[in-house]
């Protein structure tokens, strides 16, 4: 094994052992890339058209059981087909990350579904969430930047989370009644995390004209995103000195494709994807080319990968970024040799238990971010007394619950560390009592729970 | 460089970030505690939004019996004052209310309106902001953190979240604790003692680690044991007696959370479980803490909002406004309903549906950590609640 190989599988992938023909140069990491997402085919997941057909029912039986009894029976089972759809959804998620062959992409869909974090606020909303990583994020993954905002924006699980859904403009027909107004949630955060970046020299007043811009964007259940004039602010609105103007959506997307190719927003998004991937510090010199990549194509995001892997520093040492619980449990899975079909057949009480309870109790429940600001990258937030302590605990006593035989401790350690793997984790696993300890001590380890 | 040395020098890297670890910076600091005295809040979530109609019954008013035919008088409440009645599971707590070591506050509410999701309520909740448009921008530190920030020689003790849930009302940049029972580390003394040995190498770990086995240690020592014949209280007993063992000692802060209140269906039966939990929970935490350390104590319950003022066709209730909150303990002003009476007509209803809220309760929690704490106005309002102004003190707090 490399030092090539395992940077590529720990730092740019689920782990090791890498996936079978996996390329480790970056020509042909970004080739695969570029290519075809033969994952999605194989491991269904949520899609909008789906997700908002059964968000419509819901939506529609919780309104009628005020007035309906007959209807809280349906209202039920409407969330019971949510929530199937959902389960299933997390399921491909994992199995995904476990099973594609390209473990770089699914990274990437993970980094840009937390960089657009929406959390379901009712439980309707559950599938329509899952489904904006599938929608949104994977079809744009190694596109512009651009057309991946503009999906992003306007999918109907941002515009429910970020309450453009109720934002109506304050001289707008629907304001009449004096009933509703301006919500400036959608319109700060695109700034503030999608696009521009908190530091960025964005003043409230352009938060407010995006806000104000944004006004008209709404969800129609069973139907998914719409635009409803009444609600919009009638003419035109100023951001960072551009003028919008126009019917619909057309003046939005413009705004949109705006924002994605300022600077500030390739520079934020360089430095965002530097932090992920490589450290909580990165070198500035990368986040300099990522961002210079971003500048030159106008945010195609292919070329800023190109920088990102095409950089020494990229393959330098030491790995210091804490794997987040849902990477934690993958490449633990990975390193057990978990097949992804098992979690797809796995019955959903044990996919619960033993999977999604204890990501929660590491600090992650799913697709339950605490903000729209998404998962924090820094070890710290990772590993405090309680959350260290849920990852010894899945350590020592899933495993074997999972895999079984349970392999050879030290055969496990060289498989899902090469080289990484430290002397005094090599001691400590001829000291363990029981094969089953000692697997719980390579994946509790520091250089395991490091990538 | 070898190759394997090159790869291994992660390990050793990392131990600058280590020093911004509060686990490792806050030892050398003076004491939370002695900042905050021997005064002791302790806040419970009750997520899924708490039917105060049923917790607390307004039978004085005809109206009510109307409104709830299965719920309400059938549940056979215990007069409080003559007009209101507490809900019969929550029995046990009547020795607190003659001593006047309870209190209700009625008709209170967050400043959240019209949506009513659990989702939202609880956030705007927790951020203690003053509207949900400020939500996930400006505020994504919890009430009580920030109350945190505002203590000299804070300590990571000095405030405990318990549970295994997340405490968005305790995060922040202000050290604290999150601990739960069944995370013990239940280890082998051997494999303790090589885990120890792995984490040498990275101070993160080795700190954390070492926080974690020392509370499971504490915990063993402590026999934490599950309430006698399992059922709904068996889990609560472990969570209050470490929590009452934390507050003998260092912390003057917990947060706790206690679900199930979402009772759209035959509440009558729905809310037992929870109601029983929440009696369990003060009951058990003011033996466990002792006459001493309860009398120093304030208990509040908040929860994201009320329900309706009517059942709904399924003798249960919909998500609604107005709510209420429990405050107990020793340094509780008690034995009293407060909080202005909207009253049920339909006309006094928010939306011609809900209990119309009357009080903010970030007012009553300000006060009651002006109270125990001697905050002045400014920080509460400016820091800790952003936006609000203070009413008159109630008179919470002894």
């Amino acid at each position: 094994m490399t030092d090539r190989q395992i940077i590529a599988a720990t730092r740019f992938g689920y782990g090791l052992p890498l996936p079978a023909g996996a390329p480790v140069e970056a020509g042909a990491m970004l080739s695969l890339l570029a290519g075809p997402d033969t994952a999605a085919v194989q491991w269904p997941g949520v899609h909008l058209d789906e997700a908002i057909l059964l968000f419509g029912a819901s939506y529609e039986a919780r309104l009628a059981r005020r007035t309906d009894d007959a209807a809280r029976i349906d209202f039920r089972r409407a969330l019971e087909q949510v929530n199937r759809q959902a389960a299933a959804g997390q399921a491909a998620i994992f199995a995904r990350a476990l099973g594609a062959p390209d473990g770089f992409r699914e990274r990437l869909v993970q980094f840009w579904a937390d960089h657009f974090t929406t959390v379901p606020k009712l439980y309707d909303h559950k599938g329509v969430v899952l489904s904006l990583a599938e929608d949104a994020v994977r079809p744009h993954v190694a596109g512009r930047f651009a057309e991946m905002l503009k999906a992003a924006t306007l999918h109907p699980a941002m515009l429910l989370f970020l309450d453009q859904q109720v934002s109506v403009g304050p001289n707008s027909r629907r304001a009449k009644d004096g009933k509703r107004g301006l919500n400036e949630n959608l319109g700060r955060e695109l700034l503030e995390l999608h696009t521009l970046g908190v530091g960025a020299g964005y003043s409230q007043e352009d938060v407010r004209q995006m806000a104000e811009l944004l006004t008209g964007l709404i969800v129609k259940p069973r139907e998914g995103q719409g635009f409803n004039p009444k609600a919009a602010e009638p003419g035109p609105e100023t951001v960072l000195g551009q003028v919008y103007e126009g019917k619909g959506v057309e003046p939005i997307l413009r705004a949109l494709e705006d924002l994605a190719v300022r600077p500030e927003t390739g520079r934020h998004l360089a430095r965002k994807l530097a932090v992920h991937f490589v450290a909580d510090d990165p070198p500035e010199e990368l986040v300099v080319a990522m961002a210079q990549a971003y500048a030159e194509t106008g945010g195609s995001l292919l070329a800023v990968y190109g920088a990102l892997l095409n950089h020494p520093l990229a393959w330098e040492g030491p790995l210091t970024k804490l794997r987040q619980p849902f990477d934690f449990l993958v490449a633990g899975l990975r390193g057990l040799g978990v097949a992804a079909d098992t979690l797809v057949g796995m019955k959903p009480k044990a996919f619960e238990r033993l999977l999604l309870e204890p990501m929660a109790a590491m600090g992650q429940p799913m697709n339950r971010a605490g903000g729209p600001d998404g998962w924090p990258e820094e070890a710290e937030a990772w590993i405090t007394p309680q959350r260290l302590a849920a990852r010894i605990t899945w350590a020592m006593q899933v495993p074997s619950r999972l895999v079984k035989p349970l392999p050879e401790p030290l055969v496990l350690a060289q498989g899902a560390l090469g080289g990484r793997l430290g002397e005094r984790l090599e001691l400590a696993l001829g000291g363990a009592e029981s094969r089953r300890d000692a697997v719980g001590l390579v994946l509790s380890s520091p250089e395991f729970n490091r990538r | 460089m070898d190759r394997r040395a090159f790869l291994r020098q992660s390990l050793a890297s990392v131990a600058c970030s280590a020093a911004a670890h509060p686990l490792l910076t806050t030892v050398t600091l003076a004491s939370g505690a002695a900042a905050l005295g021997d005064k002791r809040l302790i806040v419970v979530i009750l997520r899924g939004a708490m039917d105060g109609l049923d917790v607390v019954q307004p039978l004085g008013d005809p109206l009510f019996r109307d409104y709830r035919p299965n719920l309400g008088r059938k549940t056979g409440a215990t007069d409080l004052d003559g007009y209101f009645g507490l809900h019969p599971l929550l029995g046990g707590l009547m020795p607190l209310w003659s001593k006047g070591e309870l209190a209700f506050v009625h008709a209170t509410s967050t400043p959240y309106r019209d949506k009513r999701s659990h989702f939202d309520g609880q956030d705007l909740l927790e951020a203690g902001t003053g509207s949900d448009l400020l939500l996930g921008q400006t505020q994504r530190d919890g009430w009580m953190n920030r109350m945190l920030q505002a203590i000299p020689g804070l300590t990571a003790e000095t405030a405990y979240a318990f549970g295994n849930e997340a405490a968005p009302l305790l995060v922040g940049a202000a050290p604290v604790m999150n601990w739960s029972p069944e995370l013990s580390l239940d280890l082998t003394p051997q494999s303790q003692l090589l885990l120890e040995h792995i984490y040498k190498g990275d101070p993160l770990f080795a700190a954390s680690a070492a926080g974690a086995l020392e509370l499971s240690a504490e915990m063993a020592g402590m026999d934490l044991r599950e309430g006698a014949g399992g059922g709904p209280l068996a889990g609560i007993d472990p969570l209050v007696d470490f929590a009452a063992s934390r507050l003998a000692e260092e912390t003057r802060i917990a947060a706790f959370s206690l679900g199930g209140w979402d009772t759209h269906r035959t509440q009558k039966t729905a809310i037992q479980r929870s109601l029983k939990q929440l009696e369990h929970l003060i009951l058990r935490l003011r033996e466990k803490l002792g006459p001493a350390v309860w009398g120093q104590s304030v208990l509040l319950t908040m929860t994201e909002f009320g329900r309706t003022a009517r059942e709904n066709g399924s003798k249960g209730t919909d998500h609604g406004t107005g709510g209420l909150m429990i405050a107990a303990g020793g340094a509780v002003n008690g034995g009293r309903v407060l909080g202005r009476w909207p009253g049920l007509d339909e006309a006094a209803l928010y939306d011609r549906r809900d209990l119309m809220p009357t009080s903010d309760v970030r007012d009553w929690a300000a006060y009651a950590m002006r109270g125990l704490y001697g905050f002045d106005k400014g920080l509460l309002e400016k820091v800790v609640f952003p936006g609000l102004i203070l009413g008159d003190d109630p008179g919470l707090i002894l």
